[in-house]
């Protein structure tokens, strides 16, 4: 099949609707609006429902229903709207409802803008609402990435009955890129005897987070704890971009990480050691991939478009037993190949502060 | 041979309820789950009941059900609709929760015209959290956060949700009643009834709101409670239908 140009923004439409999704919840918010706007257009020529909410609170309690009547459902936003969905988020997790949220972040805090940025990463990878949860949240790099990343997003929800977040940057929404969409697959979806679709001559169900009893409360809350280490063990993913042989090796994800391999690109030309590792999954932190580069590389170089959040997790995942080193840009502005390459050549040649 | 002429509705569980002495959620509840049996509908209902003293709706009512986070009721209720649209859903919530967390949701829900029915507890307070002023509490009347009793200057005055929904061109049937005594218990199931049959034949959002008692939380015997609901509600809250479609 031919390759088409698309941009990021409607290559998550897309790919929702070639996974099946049929329902989508949003509220406007910049810089993700074409993706509404396919699925405003898509939603209805698919036998699907596109529906514009009031709020981004009201949005994410639209998709909790929708996800416990059994549908294929999802919603997108931006920082300050993710913000709002939080405390859904966490209902949604207690509640064990698979759905896929989107977060084409923006610079914050606050107001901050709208140009792009990866300062959600605590929030998407923290659990930005309240309660002991956790959620599988990928992030693609380009939009054949999306494409792919998509259709997992949704079978991932489904198979652990919990949220998934693709976190993106106002670059990928933006961005034209050419993508292969491949052929339309027939999707199924997995049952879901435990939705509350009407009784229709069966058993009761619940959809609900409440457990007034501790004891109840504390088992709840053990077995989706065994849930998130099931997660942790299984869907670590990551690109490893000649990291094996590397001195240095960069971690970064998103836009970032193509910066990045321009500067991995660079150095071998010239000679030198440096690689990357780009985390497909920010959650769980592919810490399976720094294992075995502790035994070959002598520094780590986290580049992030923010003011250092992942770099934490790098740190754990090296067991701080190398030097972890940290470049970011915030606020919406970009890091540039250059700029990482001096960094790069800086801590090469022993001259960086950690 | 006995004849038995009255029995617990299908709707409903045969299980104690958590509710206080006096308190009118047990008499609505009973309302709602007579509609949905007559209606003959109990298999393809399903309710949503958020944040409140109702919270546990699902424990009493046996139809499918979700808890939702506080106001939040009529979102769940229009993704589920969205979804499901030939299933009959309805949101059971308090004042706070509609009133005050919950305003934009439920006034949006009304706006798009979504087909759910709302039973809107007013009863004038926040009970479950222990009796502090709600939207609807009455000018004087005195809460654990109005202990001078409710100042217009300060704190505002009550909301009256059937006057602003009923002027939303979504919204198809809007009432007000009361279960202060067994004549507008009649009423008020007429008027639950009634939503539900509006929303069965597709004509938009429905809401029946009931003015409703408190004696834990006003403080007031049970039978003190009804006659101060009818003393105080009543006259600021006026019953009756404030949309309604013509032709059911």
């Amino acid at each position: 099949m031919a390759k088409i140009l698309m941009k990021g923004n409607e290559a998550i439409g897309e790919g929702a609707v070639r996974a099946g999704c049929r329902y989508f919840f949003g509220y406007p918010i910049t810089p993700q609006s074409e993706l509404p706007h396919y699925l405003a257009k898509r939603m209805p020529q698919v036998g699907g429902v596109y529906l514009q909410a009031e709020s981004e609170v009201a949005t994410i309690n639209m998709v909790y229903g929708a996800a416990g009547a059994g549908a294929r459902v999802m919603t997108s936003s931006s920082g300050p709207g993710i913000s709002l969905m939080q405390e859904g988020i966490s209902y949604v997790v207690g509640a064990e409802l698979p759905c896929v949220i989107v977060n084409m972040m923006r610079g914050g805090p606050g107001l901050g803008n709208i140009a792009p940025a990866q300062s959600d990463y605590f929030q998407a990878t923290r659990g930005g609402g309240h309660g002991d949860y956790r959620m599988i949240v990928l992030a693609p790099a380009s939009v054949q990435e999306i494409i792919d990343l998509m259709q997992d997003a949704f079978d991932l929800a489904d198979r652990y009955r919990n949220p998934v977040m693709l976190a993106g940057d106002g670059v990928l929404g933006q961005m034209m890129e050419p993508v292969e969409l491949g052929e339309e697959k027939e999707v199924r979806i997995p049952p879901r005897p435990w939705a509350a679709t009407g009784r229709t001559g069966g058993e009761k169900h619940l959809i609900n987070s409440l457990y007034i009893v501790p004891e109840d409360l504390e088992k709840h809350n053990i077995r989706l704890a065994a849930k998130f280490a099931a997660m942790e063990k299984e869907e670590q993913r990551w690109e490893d971009y000649l990291a094996a042989d590397a001195e240095l090796v960069l971690v970064a994800f998103g836009t970032a990480a193509r910066v990045c391999k321009a500067v991995v690109d660079r150095c071998r030309r010239e000679g030198k050691a440096v690689g990357l590792i780009r985390p497909l999954t920010l959650w769980p932190f592919p810490v399976k991939a720094f294992q075995p580069l502790l035994a070959t590389a002598a520094h780590f170089l986290t580049v992030e478009m923010s003011m250092g959040q992942m770099v934490e997790d790098v740190r754990l995942a090296t067991r701080e037993c190398r030097p972890v080193y940290f470049y970011g840009r915030c606020g919406g502005m970009l890091p540039v190949a250059g700029d990482v390459y001096a960094a790069v050549q800086k801590i090469l040649a022993g001259g960086e502060a950690k | 041979m006995m004849q038995k002429v009255f029995t617990r509705p299908r709707t409903l569980k045969d299980v104690p309820t958590h509710y206080c002495p006096g308190c009118t959620h047990g008499i609505v509840h009973r309302l709602v789950a007579e509609a949905i049996d007559e209606l003959n509908v109990f298999d393809r209902t399903i309710g949503v009941a958020p944040v409140g003293c109702s919270v546990f709706a699902y424990n009493y009512f046996d139809c499918d059900m979700y808890e939702a986070s506080h106001g939040r009721a009529p979102a769940v209720a229009t993704g589920i609709k969205r979804v499901l649209p030939d299933r009959v859903v309805f949101t059971y919530q308090g004042d706070g929760d509609l009133a005050a967390i919950g305003t934009g949701e439920v006034v949006h829900a009304a706006a798009r015209g979504e087909k759910i029915t709302v039973i809107f507890i007013n009863n004038a307070i926040y009970a479950m959290t222990g009796g502090q002023m709600a939207p609807t509490t009455l000018i004087g009347q005195k809460t654990t956060t109005t202990p001078y009793g409710r100042d217009r200057e300060l704190n505002g005055s009550p909301v009256k949700i059937c006057e602003m929904l009923g002027v939303l061109d979504g919204a198809a049937y809007i009432a007000r009643v009361s279960v202060h005594n067994p004549a507008n218990v009649v009423k008020a199931k007429k008027a639950i009834k009634r939503a539900f049959e509006v929303q069965m034949a597709g004509h938009g959002f429905t809401l029946v709101e009931v003015l409703s008692a408190c004696p834990t939380n006003w403080g007031l015997a049970p039978d003190e409670a009804l006659r101060w609901l009818a003393d105080n509600m009543v006259p600021y809250y006026p019953l009756g239908e404030y949309k309604a479609p013509e032709e059911i």
